[in-house]
């Protein structure tokens, strides 16, 4: 079982707690309205499917309930990082560097 | 004592006789004895049939990687267990054991004409059959294979045992208490940290419980282990036996099962029979040995043909010569230690085949002095005897030229292909191999854990380097873990270290068609089977494997895989790396369903959520339903009703004078703060920025893609306040969709939500009386129709409890949803139980409030929809807000697929016959047209116990919205039935009984 460190909560917990929650760094656009059928259809279905660090979010189900994000690597399920909504996308060859 | 007991010999108890059946006889065998052990020291090798071919088995080795003695346990009714290994369940008084796969009997199988029918079930044999006629299939193979197939009975009582589950963190656990895992331990314990050894076996000792020969640091094998236990115990190192580390997994995280009971007569009181314990350890040592390899040969699986090692645990361990004239067949020198031992026991070896040319000159002078003959450059072509081994045939090789057969009288074969390191756990963590050529056999590599393996299991062979690498290794973890790493030395005499080759299919002067040369043992898979099924195209070994079933049986290919990888790989010509090994999953070995399920079984399998008028439910026999973890009352059946009978009195109650219903379980969300309006505005499809304090609004929940999602009543409490209704199953649900959209898309807007679900206590009144049967209990209130119109809501006294008092209803009678603080719930509904009793009040359940609403053509998400289905599709365009800027799904609405013409739409049936449909039935618009039809749609509710005088049904039909009145057809096994388009309102169209 993986274990996860909610940046909210400030400890490293049980996968159990925590739910998965989609890739992350999609926005929702601003005007909805204003969006062509492809760049709606794109917003909904289309994701990335990365093999290797992927930005994901995730959310702490059964603790503080809060969305957050994270960079696991899809083979090794290692987590490089977990960080709070909201908070820009972190530098990957950074990321991988220092978890070397 | 047994003909094949050596008196004092071995660790069994020889003044504890136990007895115990196999087949219905009883055996007498000693304390300690494995089944496999007694009944081989009563010279019975007999113990099963194979499972595809059913040829006579016997047991090949002596722990957990045996693939052939698999037995039935029985400890008197409801405790019977197909499939356990006879070389590890322990023997005790009255236990009964039963050989498989046998039909009328182990001697004498009919099933065994399957083995004649070699040609049918070869490679792929599955795969091949299915594209055959299927008549075929139908009257020949499925019978036959229906007869042959199954591995075992399966049990059919209910288990009476109870499981249990542990959780434990240590700083080191260590996989494996043979010489290295012990010299780990060693080294970790007595520093301060919590240290944990496990084995699988009832006793520790690993490769020093078989081979007790060698002298450590002066001491005997078994002195030095005694010892060494002892002051592990005494330093405070937890010690398990008779628990496997069954899987490693993330961030050292490894499951293992302990198994409490199986060895005992009597079953001690409140102890569970398994325990599955969940750890997670910071530093994780592997040293779980490795495990010997069959030889690939004509008739290699025929019982008394036994791995040669097992022959020397079955020797030291259990006083038990396994035959009394053996022949040996080696590739290994290992193997000539087990000739020895034999001899030296009384045994009298025929011969020790080995292929290779030369072999160490000790070894050959040590053989001779004992007066074994040795045949250097031979190879096995054969073995005689029915259903036990009686002669092998052994020819001389020169170079690829195999010569002239000799037989050689003997009752056992022991047989050493050499050794493979045990990396099953070590593959868990996706460590990786590397091949080592002089070896030929994988070693690991990298981990990502925080795990070490050492010994046996990284290609290290004889106690005392096993004792000196484990000292060695553990250091690494325990620096990590922080205290000092040391290292003891060790110096062991008579170890018996070697070396060997590899061989895939031994040489033979016979047609390599016909031999059954056995690989995998437990799946009946040969070496023939694998080399066709690379001539047949499989390329990848994952194919191989897959193709020919070899290591997929419960044996997980322990002793296959190496095998099954060499000949696959010369079949290919290619190196062993280049095909690569199959993937080790967990779990190491057979587990029970019952240790997986701990206390998750009976009353404890899943939660049951109750409501506060649950009990009321109960007392008044009411018939309960789960409705996502929730238990509700679905009918209250008088004495002698059917369910069809006590719903239409329900429903006919509620119309015609007043019913009372448990809505406690809805599910609740309280939105408050100063945007909670604009944000349930954006949540839902209906306009809620203009709903006024004390009005209620029905809202729709779309998902962005533009389908519905859920749906509910909202009230607006105040200015700041909503109180949000769900479905009971989309409670947790829909707050989680809230909670993204708030915290993630909208983080601006201040509002707070809440799940209030278990807060309140709500009961629904509904029928023409209920305003009546209501007035007297709500204070200062006065329920008109000026006053509290439909659709109002209102916080207000209830029968002197505080109440939140709603004016809705889901059955089109007048209806009351009085919500409470939940602890009032059963108070307020037995009072207006007792006044209702003036209006002949009716208690109703969830399938009369099906009925109702589906006469109103109200719809329940999840059964009138499906993920798939639009507001528009549902008929229900009013409840969209057009005019708002944005809400969730909007945008969606407009995607193409959502716009296009004939989408399956929501519309009523009623069928020509008055006959009720099924739900979920399929609907036609031409029943004549040729099979198979074009399907339009689904019957999505049906029913007819309502107050209508037909059957109803509600049905999503593509365009249906445009085919009113016109006439489709349900096509049924055994008829087809016609219905009639309609709407979807079947009562009161004009809301008149709404009113007060
Ligand atoms: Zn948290």
């Amino acid at each position: 079982m993986i274990q996860i460190h909610c940046p909210y909560c400030g400890e490293t917990l049980p996968e159990l707690e925590f739910a998965y929650a989609g890739e992350a760094h999609i926005v929702r656009p601003e005007s909805p309205s204003e969006q062509t059928d492809e760049e709606w259809a794109a917003f909904l279905f289309l994701r990335d499917n990365v093999k290797g660090p992927h930005f994901e979010r995730w959310r702490h189900a059964h603790g503080c309930g809060r969305f957050f994000n994270a960079v696991r690597n899809t083979i090794t399920d290692r987590f490089y990082i977990t960080y709070k909504a909201g908070e820009p996308r972190p530098d990957l060859a950074k990321l991988l560097e220092e978890s070397k | 004592m047994s003909k094949h007991r050596l008196r004092g010999r071995g660790r069994v108890d020889a003044s504890q006789p136990v007895v115990f059946t196999f087949d219905g006889k009883p055996y007498t065998g000693l304390k300690g004895d494995t089944v496999a052990s007694a009944l081989l020291a009563h010279g019975v090798h007999l113990m099963g049939r194979s499972f595809k071919y059913h040829r006579p088995r016997g047991a090949i080795a002596a722990g957990s990687e045996e693939p052939n003695a698999l037995i039935g346990t029985r400890r008197g009714p409801g405790r019977f267990e197909p499939n356990t290994r006879a070389t590890v369940q322990e023997i005790w008084d009255g236990l009964e054991t039963n050989s498989q796969n046998k039909f009328p009997s182990l001697k004498w199988d009919v099933g065994a004409v399957n083995d004649a029918a070699y040609m049918l079930f070869s490679a792929g044999f599955y795969y091949k059959t299915f594209m055959w006629p299927r008549s075929f299939w139908d009257k020949v193979y499925e019978p036959f294979i229906r007869a042959a197939a199954g591995l075992g009975v399966s049990p059919s009582e209910e288990d009476p045992d109870t499981y249990a589950s542990r959780y434990l963190y240590c700083d080191l656990l260590i996989v494996g208490a043979g010489p290295a895992g012990i010299a780990a331990a060693r080294e970790a314990a007595g520093k301060g940290l919590s240290v944990v050894l496990v084995d699988e076996n009832s006793e520790m000792g690993g490769t020093l419980l078989s081979e007790p020969q060698s002298k450590i640091d002066g001491k005997s094998a078994w002195t030095w282990l005694e010892d060494e236990l002892a002051a592990l115990k005494e330093a405070g190192v937890k010690l398990m036996t008779r628990t496997t580390a069954i899987g490693y997994y993330h961030e050292n995280m490894i499951g293992m099962v302990e198994k409490l009971t199986d060895h005992l007569p009597t079953l001690p009181a409140d102890t569970p029979r398994e325990r599955m314990w969940r750890v997670r350890a910071k530093q994780v040592v592997l040293a779980q040995g490795a495990l010997e390899k069959p030889l690939v040969f004509h008739g290699n699986d025929r019982p008394g043909v036994m791995l040669a090692g097992s022959a020397q645990t079955y020797l030291h361990r259990y006083g038990v010569k396994v035959g009394e004239s053996p022949v040996v067949v080696t590739s290994h020198d290992s193997a000539w230690y087990a000739a020895f031992d034999l001899q030296a026991a009384g045994a009298y070896v025929q011969a020790i085949v080995d292929t290779r040319p030369q072999v160490r000159q000790d070894l050959q002078a040590e053989a001779r002095t004992r007066g074994i003959p040795v045949k250097l450059g031979h190879t096995v072509t054969a073995t005689g005897g029915r259903l036990r081994i009686n002669t092998v045939r052994v020819n001389p090789l020169n170079g690829t030229h195999v010569g002239n057969g000799q037989w050689i009288k003997c009752d056992a074969l022991l047989m050493s292909g050499g050794w493979t390191p045990s990396l099953h756990l070590f593959s868990h963590t996706k460590g990786s191999l590397i091949w080592d050529d002089d070896l030929t056999t994988f070693l690991p590599k990298d981990t990502p854990e925080d795990c070490i393996i050492t010994g046996a299991s990284r290609g290290l062979w004889g106690v005392e380097a096993a004792l000196k690498d484990g000292s060695v290794r553990v250091g690494e973890a325990l620096s990590k873990l922080g205290v000092e790493a040391t290292v003891s030395d060790y110096t062991v005499a008579d170890d018996r270290v070697g070396t060997g080759v590899t061989m895939r299919e031994l040489p033979t002067d016979r047609s390599a068609g016909k031999a059954k040369a056995f690989v995998d043992f437990q799946n009946d898979v040969t070496a023939k089977d694998l080399r066709l099924a690379v001539r047949e195209g499989m390329r990848s070994i994952e194919h191989v494997k897959r193709y020919t079933t070899n290591g997929m049986a419960t044996d997980q290919g322990k002793m296959s895989n190496i095998n099954g990888l060499n000949i696959a790989a010369d079949a290919l010509g290619k190196k062993q790396p280049q095909v690569g090994l199959t993937t080790f999953r967990p779990p190491y070995t057979p587990t029970t369903f019952g240790a997986f399920a701990g206390y998750h079984r009976g009353d404890h399998f899943e939660v049951v959520r109750k409501t506060q008028i649950d009990g009321w439910a109960e007392e008044n026999a009411a018939v309960f339903e789960p409705v996502g973890q929730w238990r509700r009352a679905r009918y209250f059946p008088k004495a002698g009703e059917t369910m069809d009978q006590a719903v239409a009195r329900e429903c006919a109650a509620t119309r015609a004078s007043v019913g009372i219903f448990d809505a406690s379980t809805l599910g609740k969300i309280e939105v408050v703060g100063p945007d909670a309006a604009e944000f349930v505005n954006r949540m839902y499809t209906n306009p809620f920025m203009k709903l006024a304090p004390g009005k209620c609004r029905y809202g729709l929940l779309l998902g962005d893609d533009g389908y519905i999602r859920d749906d509910g009543v909202i009230a607006r409490i105040s200015d700041e306040r909503f109180h949000v209704t769900t479905t009971t199953g989309g409670a947790a649900r829909v707050l989680t969709m809230m909670e993204d959209y708030l915290q993630t898309e909208w983080p601006d807007l201040n509002v707070w939500l809440t799940s209030t679900t278990e807060q309140w206590s709500t009961v629904a009144v509904n029928g023409p009386n209920a305003a009546k049967l209501l007035q007297p209990f709500v204070k200062d209130f006065a329920l008109t129709e000026d006053n509290f119109p439909h659709m109002s809501c209102v916080e207000v006294e209830v029968a002197g409890y505080p109440a939140r008092l709603w004016r809705v209803s889901f059955t089109g009678e007048i209806g009351f949803e009085i919500n409470v603080p939940a602890p009032y719930g059963r108070a307020l509904w037995e009072t207006l139980w007792d006044a209702g009793q003036a209006y002949d009040i009716t208690a109703y359940g969830t399938e009369t409030m099906h009925v109702l609403r589906a006469e109103k053509g109200y719809i329940i998400v999840g059964q009138d929809t499906d993920g798939t289905v639009t507001p528009y599709d549902a008929g229900m365009g009013w409840a969209v807000g057009t005019k708002k800027a944005d809400f969730v799904g909007m945008r969606g609405l407009k995607r193409p697929d959502l716009v296009a013409k004939n989408r399956k739409q929501l519309v009523g049936l009623v069928t020509e016959d008055q006959s009720c449909l099924e739900e979920g039935a399929q609907i036609v618009l031409d029943p004549n047209q040729p099979i198979p039809m074009k399907m339009v749609g689904h019957v999505t509710s049906s029913y007819h116990q309502g107050t209508t005088d037909h059957p109803i049904a509600l049905a999503l039909v593509e365009g249906g919205h445009s085919k009113m009145g016109e006439t489709v057809y349900i096509p049924m096994p055994d008829r087809t039935i016609a219905a009639k388009v309609t709407g979807t309102v079947f009562v009161d169209p004009e809301n008149a009984r709404l009113k007060i």
